[in-house]
């Protein structure tokens, strides 16, 4: 557990880049800090592992004050991920990894297979460990960035924008694995980032600051989207907050119908029989494969023939996906699957709606 | 100090001289650099043996050079022209490379928007390049500068008068002014040089003046 | 060309006091003190302007008027003032060696200065986010970060003191500068021509030497393929410090 302790930064030029803040981030989850630039986030973020002292107030760290340990040790135990990856060019990237524990006085062996390992868990191929830093692509290094900062198993992660100098397929996908990465691991997390779509999607709690370093709001994704405290938040928080808080939100009760199917290579008669109506296509196992129109349909069916524009929706899942779902689908009904895969059953836009907004006004109440 | 007030006409001609003698090659060697490096840019294969090449040249000690001169050149051992030659050698030394890799150093995307806007490559180095490299061949313009203000005074061993002539002077009549003041006049000479060039990199660079960001972190 | 190569090609002048082998001993021998010396006055005060900050100014402005100074003037002026202090070769040798080093602090002190502020502040901000002390992020990133920049900085100052070396002989020392001399008093060009060819060409031999040296020293993290473009801003780096 971090906590802050109504800590405030004030720079020799005056600048108070945090105000009393206070704030907790609790075990096993990731916080994220949140803001518009120049509010103070690297700063706190800096102060727990002491790159930065504070100029008032106490940071404790699982209830120990930091100011009074040692600040190289202090950071020995804490995991740092910065924007720019900051791998060491002349080091491999397993010796990249291996910092802190050889730093801790692990032996030569222990430590590479611990990178090799962590390499592996961040989804690098193993023959990369031999590599150098310029070798990689950026999504590449800030995997090691991530790794290295894994390396000793540090309790607490500390991550400033770790993910912004990518572009953002490759940021989504450092998302998600991040996530998984997480569910396994479980660390006490800070994470800093400009990006609000970024704080709501990773954030078991999000702190959005305001310039001056002070607390705007504390909350969980789906209270900051549905309910922000005051304007700025709201500002922040931007449009289509309506939209995205549905993303928390667990989907409604929904009574999907069925849907007839036909299976690739069917006949122009077969595919015709049930009229001109959107058709599903799904394959053996019964998972879709995407939406065909019968009118167009001159020969046995094969993959070009399909309509890929539809999403699919885990029934279950959020109310977001299962809007997506039937707004993609060229047919409008919704394709929800179970946790395999398989079809479920198709809803209508106006069901969707129906039950989102029951489910809404449940929450009102 | 006495010596040096009886001494001013000597002191203020050598310096002359002195000038002349590294600064005019300092001007030649730019002239002969700048197309070579603009080859060595254009011409992918040709940057290693024109860069490495000349480089060579710096590994000749400068007295050699200054006895070889004659040789090449059917010169009388005292011509001045042997030194300036020589020194145009040391220059070129140094300004190839820097010139090369100054030019190799604009961004492609500066490069390619100005192909992309119909620049001819000799127009675009004129336009867009060579400004651009400024701030880089001078740097090495202030290096050269003084590094040929040194040398030049070696050239008082093959008997060529300018302000080395002070040494040699003094030391065979072991008497300590003249050196002294000699070595006062090149450090003061080196330090001119080097104002002429920041005054003159200033000047072609407004663009660095306004404080805006050069788009290159340091 | 062919005297100088009948100069050169003649096994007596290669053996004896005065013989190519010892003059290029000596010639080697002056250069390498000097070196050693400046590379221990220089390299160790470059770390530490590049790891603080500090006296940022004063070393860039102390290289700059390190350079200006004529290595010739500056020979015989301390020859006169400390060589009458001195007893025998040492009245000489100590004057030559000061303008060597003289000669060489600057390259090296501008490289192990240029080289630790090049470090990326991102690596060097991520050693101390680590856990890394004060000195272990000079000696196990800052300093390997470097140590391209360094290196070039001891070729260059090698190249320029094996040069200028070829003075020691103007004050009666010995060295490759012997046959340039006193080919000089002669007039004998083949001499004087042998003599300058044996200096390029132990300038380069040392330089090729230290390149290897350099390649062996140096991660190919650093110097590994990388663009042109980075290839040539690396360069411009070590123009700027040389
Ligand atoms: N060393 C410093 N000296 C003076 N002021 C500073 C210093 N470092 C940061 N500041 C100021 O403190 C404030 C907060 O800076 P900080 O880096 O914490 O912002 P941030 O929230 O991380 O912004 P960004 O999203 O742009 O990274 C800013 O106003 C900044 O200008
Ligand atoms: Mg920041």
């Amino acid at each position: 557990m971090i906590r802050f302790d109504s800590v405030t930064k004030e720079y020799p030029d005056g600048t108070v880049a945090v105000g009393g803040l206070d704030l907790t981030a609790p075990d096993g989850k990731i916080t994220v800090l949140v803001g518009p630039s120049g509010c103070g986030k690297t700063t706190s973020l800096r102060m727990v592992n002491r790159m930065i002292e504070p100029t008032g107030g106490r940071i404790l760290v699982d209830d120990k004050d930091t100011a009074k340990m040692d600040a190289a040790e202090l950071r020995r135990g804490m995991g740092y991920v910065i924007q720019q990856a900051g791998l060491f060019p002349h080091r491999t990237v397993a010796d990249n990894i291996a910092t802190v524990p050889r730093l801790l006085g692990w032996d030569r062996r222990k430590s590479r297979s611990r990178s090799l390992e962590l390499l592996e868990r961040v989804g690098l191929p193993g023959e990369y460990a031999d590599r150098y830093p310029h070798q990689l692509s950026g999504g590449q290094q800030q995997r090691v960035g991530v790794a290295r900062a894994l390396a000793a198993d540090p309790p607490v992660m500390l991550m400033d924008e770790p993910f912004s100098a990518v572009d953002p397929v490759v940021r989504e996908q450092l998302q998600d694995e991040f996530l998984r990465l997480q569910s396994d691991l479980g660390k006490t997390i800070l994470f800093v980032t400009h990006d609000i779509d970024e704080a709501v999607k990773l954030g078991d709690q999000v702190a959005v600051l305001r310039v001056g370093g002070q607390i705007a709001q504390v909350a969980d994704p789906a209270t900051l989207l549905g309910d922000p405290h005051d304007d700025f938040v709201a500002d922040f928080v931007g449009r289509d907050r309506g939209y995205r808080g549905l993303g928390f939100r667990t989907a409604p009760v929904l009574e999907p119908s069925p849907e007839p199917t036909v299976r690739l290579g069917a006949g122009v008669d077969e595919v015709r029989r049930s009229g001109d109506q959107w058709l599903l296509v799904a394959d053996d196992d019964n998972r879709p494969l995407g939406w065909v129109e019968p009118s167009r349909i001159t020969a046995p069916l094969v993959t070009e023939d399909l309509h890929r524009g539809g999403t699919v929706a885990v029934l279950g899942g959020s109310s977001r996906a299962v809007l997506d779902a039937a707004l993609s689908a060229p047919s409008r009904r919704g394709v929800l699957v179970d946790d395999d895969g398989r079809l479920v059953g198709t809803v209508t836009l106006a069901e969707v709606a129906a039950a989102i907004e029951q489910a809404v006004g449940r929450g009102k109440r | 100090m006495d010596w040096v007030l009886g001494h001013l006409d000597d002191i203020g001609s050598y310096t002359v001289q002195h000038a002349w003698l590294a600064g005019v090659p300092l001007v030649l060697g730019l002239l002969i650099a700048v197309p070579l490096g603009w080859l060595s840019r254009q011409y992918n294969w040709l940057y290693t043996p024109l860069v490495v090449g000349t480089g060579l040249l710096y590994t000749i000690p400068s007295l050699a050079l200054f006895i070889l001169m004659p040789l090449l050149l059917g010169t009388t051992i005292l011509d001045p022209l042997n030194v300036v030659v020589a020194m145009t050698i040391y220059t070129l030394a140094l300004l190839v490379r820097t010139v090369a890799d100054a030019l190799r150093s604009v961004p492609d995307s500066v490069t390619a928007s100005a192909t992309a806007m119909g620049l001819r490559p000799l127009r675009r180095l004129f336009t867009v390049e060579l400004p651009l490299a400024v701030p880089v061949i001078s740097a090495g313009m202030r290096v050269a500068a003084v590094s040929n203000v040194s040398i030049v005074s070696v050239a008082a061993l093959i008997g060529v008068p300018q302000l080395g002539s002070l040494f040699t002077d003094g030391f065979q009549r072991d008497f300590l002014d003249p050196i002294v003041s000699g070595l006062v006049a090149c450090v003061v000479l080196a330090l001119l040089f080097d104002l002429v060039i920041v005054a003159a990199t200033r000047l072609l660079t407004p663009w660095l003046r306004t404080g805006a960001p050069t788009g290159r972190a340091a | 060309m062919n005297a100088v190569l009948t100069w050169l090609t003649d096994g007596a002048h290669w053996q004896g006091y005065d013989g190519i082998l010892q003059r290029t001993w000596e010639h080697v021998w002056y250069s390498a003190i000097a070196l050693a010396i400046a590379a221990a006055l220089a390299i160790p005060l470059g770390l530490w302007v590049g790891h603080t900050g500090r006296a940022r100014f004063l070393a860039v402005n102390l290289t700059g008027a390190l350079r200006a100074v004529p290595s010739l003037g500056l020979l015989f002026a301390s020859i006169m003032v400390l060589g009458s202090r001195l007893d025998g070769e040492l009245a000489t040798l100590v004057p030559t060696e000061l303008v060597l080093v003289v000669l060489a602090v600057p390259p090296i002190l501008a490289g192990a200065y240029a080289g630790v502020e090049q470090v990326d502040a991102a690596a060097r901000d991520a050693a101390r986010g680590m856990g890394m002390r004060g000195s272990e992020v000079l000696f196990k990133v800052e300093l390997p970060c470097a140590l391209p920049l360094i290196s070039s900085g001891l070729r260059s100052a090698a190249l320029q003191v094996v040069a200028t070396a070829t003075l020691a002989a103007a004050v009666g020392l010995g060295g490759l500068g012997r046959f340039l001399l006193d080919g000089l008093a002669v007039r004998d060009y083949a001499q004087m021509a042998g003599g300058a060819i044996l200096v390029a060409a132990l300038a380069l031999l040392i330089d090729l030497v230290a390149s290897t040296l350099q390649r062996v020293v140096v991660s190919p993290g650093l110097t590994g393929k990388t663009d042109r473009r980075d290839n040539a801003l690396r360069r411009l780096k070590t123009t700027a410090a040389s």
